[in-house]
């Protein structure tokens, strides 16, 4: 390792936090909302982003193009989701938070051996398209990935366009308003229930646009969808639980002290312990930081960073 | 018609009742736990879709007896595989057991299998904890010592002369035996050596320290899907043209090769089996496994191939009597003919065999598979063997 952090690396670090951070904030948005509004814990939310993976790169083949490949698993995520929360959801709403963790769970391994049952237990072929598999030469000696760019772009562009839709629309108002007291939206009329089916089909939609768009990079494979939950779970416990700005902002945060911490901490203990120790501890240390993150946000902020409920 | 029924009824009840207690020879039951789930469940389906193609070219039978295998998904979690072994040893009481991929999960059942003096006939998992001082009667290995495939890579990369190179491999006990395995015969610079998390998908973090690094050539190990998203990543990069990228034979398969695609032309990796080896029992794999599951064969397939032709073996020599234990290892230590020709084996277990570099193209038809480019290492067994107290 060359002295000092060079400020290429210490750029294509920010550039894959943003990257990792947006796409992230596409799966936190829709988890958030779900959780805010109808207060239900959906562990299913992961299998949506994995059925919008295989939907892509299933009708990417069928169509030869990734971008009609991703464009139509979007509606076809979509309509799932607005299946699934009519068939299963709709049953839990009232029951406690142990009840749906459990029916989602549940939703998680049928989701999964479907998926086995469908396209069987190896992982799908779904490339970077050929206009975007390139490395962007930034900086002298720091080509980026083309197709990361064009992720960070994307993830920014969605996340403009929610906001909007949040903060400028009826329905955005709606939502913003259910989040924070729904008994008392409901009874000044607002058919939440509908509301609520709109906001479902549109997370599932969401999800399989970062399904999608994170296939050529990560893997189209079965169980895909329970590694990033996690993450994205984390997310809206920083950011406050239905706030669409807390999930932008935990996104962030969590993409860019995940990458800096496994890029920068390990060649730091390299000089400053002996290698064997550096090489199991700075691996060690960047994998927990982000929940040292969540803990210390929970610690200062129970309610998270932008709190909803009052 | 009703009497007629009846009659029928009787009649299935007492073939059922008659047939078990008739001439029926004992059964052998096999406790299959394999990762069936999650990143790693493409090895496991392979293991297990080798096994089971074996079984069926030797009639259903090992050793004359018939079989019936019990399979369980371990989730690739050590508790998950602990529970799935006891209730097979108790409840099921399998007389072998085998399938686990990950040494992990294999370390953390050990103790069981062993204790319960079961064999456990290794189709993947070799850690180097069981291959010296705690070496084990019960424990048999068809495939490899987990540090062989990358000795081999590491003694490739110092022929080639790579001046520094760069290591990376998951944080779990194959990931540390593996780049002990290619540092012990690589006397280039190591200028970096990374272990990550174990399953972790994004490598955004450690390419950009391979960049700045700016080794010779870059040796990864990564099993599953873990390897798709490296070497993907690695190349939608920009590296793979920049930095030669050595791979162990697990990351250069024919699973990997599937879901990564055209990028992995040119690769060099090292396996102890290939597609063109050229002997009857693999000519009849390789083709029967295409033809059964419609995917080209894997080196993790060919492994559950050879972990059911190693229980027939055994249980021949035995003359299918379950008690004869010593003799059952000794006769497969002694060797058997296997999809990689004939084998024999170390006395801790692990074989001795030839490691090969391979070289993944692109056919004139435009399937992409690996090709045989040489023979790295001849009868090659383990480093750990002379500290093993086995006779």
């Amino acid at each position: 390792m060359p002295s000092g952090f060079p400020t290429a690396l210490v750029l294509e670090q920010l550039l894959n936090g943003l990257q990792l951070g947006l796409m992230l904030f596409l799966l936190a948005s829709g988890l958030t909302l779900v959780l805010g509004i109808m207060d239900v814990v959906n562990l299913a939310h992961g299998s949506l982003y994995m059925l919008g993976a295989y939907f892509a790169a299933t009708l990417a083949r069928a169509t030869g193009s990734f971008w009609a490949g991703v464009a139509l698993a979007v509606p076809a995520t979509a309509v799932v989701g607005v299946l699934l929360e009519i068939s299963v959801l709709r049953q839990v709403y009232t029951r406690d938070h142990l009840t749906q963790v459990l029916a989602t769970f549940a939703l998680i391994l049928m989701f999964n051996e479907g998926v086995r049952m469908i396209w069987g237990p190896q992982a799908l072929l779904l490339t970077v398209p050929q206009e975007l598999a390139r490395p962007v030469l930034l900086l002298p000696g720091l080509g980026y990935s083309a197709y990361r760019l064009f992720l960070i772009g994307v993830g920014a562009g969605l996340a403009a366009l929610l906001f909007l839709l949040i903060h400028r629309t009826r329905l955005g108002m709606w939502v913003r308003a259910g989040a924070s007291n729904r008994a008392m939206v409901q009874a000044m009329g607002v058919p939440i229930q509908r509301v609520f089916t709109v906001v479902f089909g549109m997370s599932a939609g969401l999800c399989a646009v970062a399904g999608g768009l994170l296939g050529p990079i990560l893997a189209v494979q079965v169980g895909m969808g329970e590694e990033i939950l996690i993450l994205a779970f984390v997310v809206i416990v920083i950011g406050g639980i239905g706030s669409v700005k807390g999930a932008l902002v935990g996104a962030l945060l969590v993409g860019i002290v995940d990458t800096a911490g496994r890029a920068l901490l390990p060649p730091l203990f390299m000089r400053l312990l002996p290698p064997e120790v550096a090489s199991n501890l700075g691996p060690a240390l960047a994998s927990i930081l982000i929940y040292l993150l969540m803990a210390a946000v929970l610690f200062l902020r129970p309610q998270g960073l932008f709190p909803v409920r009052t | 018609m009703r009497s007629r029924a009846f009659v029928h009824l009787v009649v299935a009840v007492a073939v059922l009742v008659v047939l078990p207690a008739g001439a029926q020879p004992r059964t052998v039951r096999i406790g299959f736990v394999s990762t069936l789930s999650g990143g790693g469940a493409a090895l496991g389906q392979d293991v297990l879709d080798g096994f089971n193609l074996a079984l069926r070219h030797l009639g259903n039978r090992l050793g004359g007896l018939p079989v019936e295998v019990l399979v369980a998904d371990d989730q690739q979690n050590p508790d998950v595989a602990r529970t799935a072994v006891e209730r097979m040893l108790r409840r099921d009481r399998v007389d072998f057991m085998t399938g686990i991929i990950f040494s992990n999960v294999l370390l953390a059942v050990g103790d069981l299998v062993f204790g319960s003096q079961t064999f456990y006939i290794s189709p993947n998992a070799g850690p180097s904890e069981y291959a010296g001082e705690q070496c084990n009667f019960y424990f048999l290995n068809v495939a490899w010592q987990n540090d062989n495939m990358h000795e081999a890579m590491g003694h490739y990369a110092q022929l080639k002369r790579y001046e520094t190179a760069f290591i990376l491999a998951p944080n779990y006990p194959a990931g540390r035996d593996a780049l002990t395995g290619f540092k012990r015969y690589y006397r280039g610079r190591v200028i970096g050596e990374l272990y990550t998390r174990l399953g972790q998908l994004d490598y955004s973090a450690e390419i950009a320290q391979i960049r700045a690094a700016a080794p010779t050539a870059v040796y990864a190990f990564y099993p599953g899907a873990m390897g798709v998203n490296f070497i993907k990543q690695y190349a939608e990069a920009g590296l793979l043209q920049q930095i030669p990228l050595l791979l162990p034979g697990f990351s250069a398969d024919a699973d990997v090769i599937r879901a990564v695609g055209r990028p992995m032309v040119g690769v060099f990796n090292s396996s102890h089996w290939a597609l063109e080896l050229f002997n009857p029992i693999n000519r009849r794999f390789v083709e029967d496994f295409r033809r059964t599951y419609g995917r080209i064969p894997t080196l993790y397939a060919s492994q559950g191939y050879d972990a059911a032709l190693a229980l027939d073996h055994g249980l021949r020599a035995v003359g299918g009597d379950l008690s004869r234990k010593a003799e059952f290892r000794r006769a497969i230590l002694s060797g058997f003919d296997t999809t990689r020709g004939r084998v024999r084996f170390n006395r801790n277990g692990y074989p001795i065999q030839n490691y090969y570099l391979r070289q993944v193209v692109e056919l004139p038809n435009g399937e992409i598979v690996n090709r045989l480019r040489g023979t790295i290492f001849r009868n090659h067994g383990d480093a750990y063997v002379s500290r093993c107290r086995l006779p």
